[in-house]
């Protein structure tokens, strides 16, 4: 019976870590139904956008007091995972604070992960008061109806609730070392729960060891449910940031990618030695499609920014189009492009591994016409992404299928592309005028 | 009419079995479009004040396809580069400027994915290099203490990040230069981008270009510059959608520094 809470434990933990990795074994699949893009490029330059934008949180600062904030829940984070270290250790051996012998390096360590809680604690807070009271605009547009909205405060509440009973715990641990209690090594620094500490006066050793204990173990299987909790949340940040810099576009900004597959063709065409009536040979491959009306046409980079994505909305609150009423949000291209692929990935699953045509694609049931049609290519949601996500690429790939695949144009760019076509300027003006405006 | 100007095209250069200093790329909107036409002759008056041996392709130049690949017909946009690099490639051309950061951008960064590789400026850049080698002067008179907002080109700024020549040009003519609140990196739209210069916007509440002209009109401004022709129209239509017309003026950074010396 002794061995039970170490037992215990280790179940909750493979449990825990078991469920996630199947998880991510699930985000990995669905993230290379995209296709394959060319990434290995400029290695080292990749690195250092990963370190400065993800690990320095260079572009969230452009907006100082969510970037501040955002800081001190990040750093938060990460600092206090080394205490989670200690409590899966403790938990496994059945020892209590292991890392105590670090002396006045652990004090300062236990000090300074309080102060961190405090301070997350804080920017919690004043996180829910932006997104609840003050209602900011980027908060409240149509796409965060439902489960974004929800999302975005439960990670809040759960965060809260996490920082409380860390804090708890060592409040409860405060007393029982200074109540001398067995098996509390005289370890650590409590700047914040020592002032917590006096509401558990005159509690009996065992009543503050019962609640030590359920702190501590609510803390840890909160953590661990946090964890799964993220990949059906925009969380999931937390982790694909990393990459998602990593992978993020080098070239300027105004590059729009090459179609190969147009230039085979358009070589073709303008070969004066190409058999205009030659027939395709009879294995040659199905002609690939051009653009994307779904997301197994988006590349795998698209789809992992697809993921990315923690809606935060900077995005759209800088697109012009949005600005002045339009249905586009940058924002809504992302979170539609996930929610298909959830919805492919879904179908996959129930369909053991295969994918069943269901009827749907992302052009049309989940983005509209209206909305791809409305973007000016400025790149101010490019520019605007904390994380490297680039929704104008997804925009310009489905305009691609629009107008390659089905030529739905609005009228207006058809005229335009015949005027090109015709006369090689956008305006029905002859070629042979170009020089006319030096003589007029 | 003003003072004759000197454009020899290509083919001329060619027939004498020469090479210029720089190729102009005047784009279509620099060609066939009434305001802009006045900011290719402004520049081109710079460029001869400056004696620089210029050519452009004239008639055989056609759309650089920018626009058809925004809009996402890639077929077009391949064409077009294709036919325009080959008559680039037959001349040897190194090295464009041009007035459209459009132009700019599809000439510089995605031609050469199809066999164009160019050194490509836009023409405040070259402006600036002009001043910097002391081929160009400007006097600082005509616009001094007047008050002048730029206006980014996205396809200038954001998309190229050529921020400083423009400003460092219009310093030149002593003027006083102040920023719109979104500026540079976060500059705002003037609507025309990604086709939408060829159709009518979405449904919505308000038009970008008024939106835009309203940061610019904030910095109570004699002038509006800008560096791209489809810029101009924008700030123009919104300036009279704010009934601006009478006392703020949209210019383009060419057409100040010949205004400024006088040309």
């Amino acid at each position: 019976m002794e061995y039970l809470p170490n037992i215990l434990f280790a179940i909750v933990l493979i449990i825990g870590i078991g469920f996630f990795s199947k998880n991510v074994k699930k985000l990995s699949r669905n993230i290379k139904l995209g296709k394959d893009v060319d990434v290995s490029d400029n290695k080292s330059q990749r690195w250092k956008n990963m370190a400065r934008i993800a690990l320095g949180q260079t572009k969230m600062v452009v907006r100082p007091i969510a970037g501040l904030m955002h800081i001190i829940v990040y750093v938060g984070f990460v600092i206090i995972n080394i205490e989670v270290l200690e409590i899966i250790i403790d938990g496994v051996l059945g020892t209590h604070r292991i890392f105590a012998p670090l002396g006045a390096l652990y004090d300062f360590l236990i000090g300074s992960f309080e102060v961190l809680a405090l301070l997350v604690i804080v920017a919690v807070v004043v996180f829910w008061i932006r997104r609840n009271i003050i209602k900011l605009k980027r908060f409240i547009k149509p796409e965060m109806d439902g489960w974004p909205k929800k999302d975005g405060n439960m990670i809040l509440y759960i965060e809260l609730v996490l920082m409380l009973l860390f804090l708890t715990m060592n409040a409860a641990d405060f007393q029982l070392q200074q109540l001398d209690a067995a098996h509390y090594t005289k370890a650590g620094a409590f700047p914040v729960s020592q002032l917590i500490a006096p509401l558990f006066d005159g509690m009996s050793i065992s009543n503050l060891i019962l609640v030590e204990r359920t702190a501590w173990w609510l803390h840890i299987i909160g953590i661990l449910s946090f964890l799964n909790y993220l990949y059906y949340s925009k969380h999931l940040h937390i982790l694909l940031a990393f990459p998602n810099t990593y992978y993020g576009k080098l070239t300027p900004q105004g590059k729009f990618n090459n179609v190969e597959a147009v230039t085979n063709e358009v070589k073709l065409m303008m070969d004066p030695s190409a058999d205009p009536f030659a027939a395709p040979a009879d294995d040659a491959p199905d002609p690939e499609k051009f653009g994307a009306s779904d997301v197994m046409d988006l590349n795998w980079v698209q789809l992992l920014n697809a993921y990315t994505c923690t809606e935060c909305g900077r995005c759209t609150s800088e697109c012009p189009a949005n600005q002045t009423g339009k249905k586009l949000s940058p924002r809504k291209i992302m979170m539609d492009t996930r929610d298909r692929l959830e919805e492919v990935g879904k179908n996959m699953d129930t369909n053991k591994g295969e994918f069943i045509e269901d009827g749907k694609q992302l052009l049309g049931d989940y983005i509209s016409h209206e909305e791809l049609w409305a973007c000016t290519t400025c790149n101010a949601c490019v520019e605007a992404c904390p994380v490297s996500i680039d929704p104008l690429s997804i925009i310009v790939e489905m305009r691609r299928f629009l107008v390659m695949e089905q030529s739905a144009a609005p009228m207006e760019l058809n005229n335009m592309m015949s005027n090109i076509e015709n006369n090689g300027a956008p305006w029905p003006y002859n070629q042979m005028d170009r020089l006319n405006w030096v003589n007029e | 009419m003003s003072e004759e100007l000197s454009v020899k095209t290509m083919e001329a250069f060619m027939a004498e079995g020469k090479q210029p200093e720089i190729l102009f790329w005047v784009g279509s909107a620099g060609s066939y479009d009434d305001r802009a036409k006045k900011i290719s002759r402004a520049f081109v008056k710079i460029l001869n004040r400056a004696n620089v041996e210029f050519a452009v392709l004239g008639p055989e130049e056609s759309c650089t396809g920018d626009v058809a690949k925004r809009a996402g017909n890639e077929f077009l946009f391949q064409m077009q580069a294709m036919m325009n690099i080959e008559v680039l490639n037959g001349y040897e051309i190194k090295r464009i400027v041009t007035c459209d950061p459009h132009s700019f951008n599809t000439l510089k960064n995605e031609y050469s994915s199809l066999g164009g590789n160019y050194d490509v400026v836009h023409h405040t850049q070259f402006i600036k290099e002009l001043m910097d080698d002391g081929r160009l002067s400007v006097k600082g008179e005509f616009y001094k203490e007047k008050r002048i907002t730029f206006h980014d080109p996205c396809y200038l700024g954001r998309a190229n990040s050529v921020y400083d020549a423009p400003r460092e040009v219009l310093k030149k003519t002593n003027a006083n230069i102040i920023e719109m609140k979104r500026h540079k990196k976060t500059a705002l739209c003037c609507g025309a981008g990604g086709a939408q210069m060829f159709k009518e916007p979405e449904k919505g509440d308000m038009d970008i270009n008024v939106l835009r002209t309203k940061d610019a009109l904030d910095t109570n401004p004699d002038i509006i510059a800008t560096g791209c022709p489809y810029c101009n129209t924008m700030m123009t239509d919104g300036i009279k959608a704010h009934e601006k017309e009478d006392s703020v003026t949209v210019l383009d950074v060419a057409e100040l520094i010949a205004n400024a010396e006088g040309l």
